[in-house]
């Protein structure tokens, strides 16, 4: 984990942590976002267990993750690295794991300690000799296919009675292959190989967890990259049947809660870059146009190309780009203008910030004007400086630790998984077109001299449609990602969804805002069910951040309460549950014209709209169904 | 017979580990000392103790040395036969 920087005083913090009289869960995560090695990491988890023995901390991120490891080999030595990498992102996770060799048992057996687990995300780790045991060779081609579709059915048959009993996430590991090859470089000429059954299946599981809508976590690209040593020591397979090797399993930890983090809508979403020396060799205040150093011909020019390629890759994904630069704007800005070697150019560049305000400063700047949290962004800068000033200010910006050399960046950025995605939708890959469009918006705004002028000169147009299996991908990306706009942070799973669509009892809508500088995509969601005869609850009110301000919630309100009325209730109830990061919405319901009907010490409320004597609102955008 | 300077850097090195290991700062390893001796020395602390030990000195236990460990002065003794820099 060498993006993360080493701790100074690592024993003496440890020691302070476990006396704190105080809540020590932010101190906690703050130890978890250093380099750990497994030894360190098993500490930081014991005394992060003995303070929390039966309580949840107060400050996490999302809700408690019930984590079931179903495994076929020992997994014990991961529990505590998997927590960890939750713990590093803010997330509590409390694990279980099934009986030795029980897990296809535990899985059918209603009365078995998995379901009183109750898990909402499994993750099987099965082993590569368990899986493989059907192959040997001297097997014919036809036998090896046969003992491949056995492996194939029976990790089917894992997720869908996995998916029939718990709602949730699930996730696959992908195989290690700890078999020496028989034959050599042609080992795939032996149709009974182990190695290569091993490689047809992990090819497979590919598809399968696509159509199955399970996650990977990806070990054999991971052995690709380490090697296979690094990841399986044939001896402690001997000694303690770990599959994984413990000097391992801080990362295999940080790997699963990526995905865990993913799942909840928790992973990074903007890369922040410093210029000089980071995006090319030189200051371009000193050097000029002229004498920095990007492109070809010298292979540091090169590689700062390349850091530039990675970056334009993960912005043409849907990852936001931003810049941070200590410099005069104008200087900042020329080579993204005319340096004919430059991949990045001002295009790709959702906010640009060079002065010479501190790097906090403008890093907070970022943050509020693309309406993203703080917690989203990942800092990328060459001066040690100004990393360890950023990590001090604002601790929940993730700060990598680069050596000088360019050359290593981007892998060194894919390592530390900070993007981690599940999947990919049209929004993802015109989000940069978005962001500028919305720079148009800003212009606009600054121009009009009264906000209705604004709102009017945008000419919206709001297209929505009950929920389909076209948009299902982007409902549930939207339902499980937003954290800021989000009134009650129900995350469903896509056959929760497929559910609402079915029941003539509730509906779902998808909102979708076009205005004169362009399509803004799918931009919020609405669930409403009926609660007893008369009444819709709202389970779900969520909206894009980018759209604050522009009198969609009014519009939005409109439909909903069309939708209600065609379900024949007279009353609409609005519930808000508050989490670390919905306070803007905590009024919602009110400043809409809702009364409350009751509000809980731990801040939720729940409010009611008569819908009798409710009259449409007034607003400047146009509603087509769509 | 290892050279008494390099014997006290091993011990020294392998303190540092145990202390991390069981969360303590206070480990006196002897020669002599053992799992049985040392409260929450399990197989899982084992392993461990044996990764610690190979990422520290950058060396490799095979089969045959783990199987052979009975007490930190075996530990020690194969540290000081396979370790190429015990500084």
């Amino acid at each position: 984990m060498r993006w993360l920087p080493e701790h100074p005083n690592w024993r003496t913090h440890l020691r302070e942590l476990s006396h704190q009289k105080a809540d020590i869960w932010a101190n906690a995560v703050a130890l978890a976002n250093h380099r750990l090695d497994f030894v360190r990491t098993n500490a930081l988890d014991t005394t992060i267990r003995h303070r929390y023995e039966a309580t949840v901390p107060p400050q996490t991120a999302t809700r408690p993750v019930r984590l079931a490891i179903l495994a076929s080999s020992t997994v014990a030595h991961l529990h505590a690295p998997i927590r960890v990498g939750g713990l590093r992102r803010n997330i509590w996770i409390t694990t279980y794991e099934s009986g030795f060799g029980q897990y296809v048992q535990e899985l059918l057996d209603p009365a078995s300690s998995l379901h009183a687990f109750k898990p909402d995300c499994i993750l099987f780790a099965l082993d590569s000799r368990h899986l493989a045991q059907g192959a040997h060779a001297a097997m014919s081609a036809d036998d090896a296919a046969a003992a491949l579709q056995e492996a194939q059915a029976l990790i089917l048959r894992c997720w869908r009675a996995a998916k029939q009993t718990f709602n949730g996430q699930i996730i696959q590991q992908a195989l290690l292959d700890p078999f020496p090859p028989l034959m050599g470089s042609n080992e795939h000429r032996l149709p009974g190989s182990r190695s290569r059954f091993i490689a047809r299946l992990n090819e497979s599981l590919r598809e399968m967890a696509d159509a199955d809508g399970v996650d990977l976590l990806a070990l054999d690209q991971a052995a690709d990259r380490d090697g296979l040593t690094a990841w399986h020591d044939t001896a402690l397979w001997h000694r303690a049947k770990q599959e994984v090797s413990p000097a391992r399993g801080p990362i295999y930890g940080d790997m699963v809660a990526r995905l865990i983090a993913a799942r909840q809508g928790r992973s990074y979403k903007c890369l922040v870059l410093d210029l000089d020396n980071t995006l090319w060799g030189g200051v371009i205040g000193d050097d000029g146009m002229e004498g920095i150093i990007i492109g070809q011909g010298s292979p540091l020019g090169e590689a700062f190309v390349a850091v530039q390629e990675y970056a334009k890759e993960l912005a043409r994904r849907g990852v936001i780009l931003a810049v941070c630069s200590k410099n005069d704007e104008a200087n900042a800005r020329a080579p993204f203008e005319s340096h004919p070697d430059m991949v990045l150019r001002l295009s790709d560049i959702a906010c640009f910030r060079a002065n010479w305000d501190d790097k906090p400063a403008n890093i907070r700047a970022i943050a509020a004007a693309l309406n993203i949290g703080l917690d989203s962004l990942v800092f990328l800068d060459d001066n040690p400086f100004e990393r360890d000033f950023v990590r001090t200010e604002l601790p929940m910006v993730a700060v990598p630790e680069i050596s000088d050399d360019p050359a290593d960046v981007p892998q060194l950025l894919a390592e530390a998984g900070y993007f981690e995605s599940l999947a990919i939708t049209d929004e993802d890959r015109e989000r940069t077109t978005q962001y500028q469009e919305n720079r148009a918006r800003e212009q606009l705004r600054a121009g009009a001299s009264d906000l209705e002028g604004y709102l009017r000169g945008l000419q919206m147009r709001m297209v929505w449609k009950h929920f389909d299996a076209l948009g299902l991908q982007r409902i549930v990306q939207l339902i499980n990602k937003t954290n800021q706009f989000n009134l009650t942070t129900r995350r469903h799973t896509e056959s929760e969804i497929m559910g609402f669509i079915a029941d003539p009892a509730a509906f779902g809508l998808q909102l979708r805002l076009l205005d004169r500088f362009g399509d803004n995509g799918i931009i919020a969601i609405v669930i409403g069910r009926t609660q007893s005869p008369g009444t819709v609850l709202i389970d779900t009110w969520l909206m894009s951040c980018r759209v604050l301000g522009r009198q969609v919630e009014a519009t939005t309100l409109n439909l909903v309460v069309a939708a209600a009325r065609s379900l024949r209730a007279h009353t609409l109830l609005g519930e808000y549950i508050p989490t670390a990061k919905n306070l803007m919405v905590k009024d919602h319901y009110e400043s809409l014209g809702f009364s409350v009907v009751s509000r809980d010490p731990d801040g939720s409320s729940l409010a009611s709209l008569d819908l009798d004597n409710f009259s449409s609102l007034p607003t400047f955008i146009e509603t087509i169904e769509g | 017979m290892t050279h008494p300077a390099n014997q006290e850097a091993i011990y020294a090195a392998l303190t540092e580990i145990f202390n991390e290991v069981f969360m303590r700062d206070d480990m006196q390893l002897q020669p002599a000392l053992g799992a049985k001796d040392v409260p929450g020395w399990d197989s899982f602390k084992q392993i461990e103790i044996m990764v610690s030990v190979e990422e520290r000195f950058n060396i490799k236990l095979n089969t045959r040395e783990i199987d052979s460990l009975r007490c930190v002065g075996d530990l020690a003794d194969v540290v000081a036969r396979k370790a190429q820099n015990l500084a």
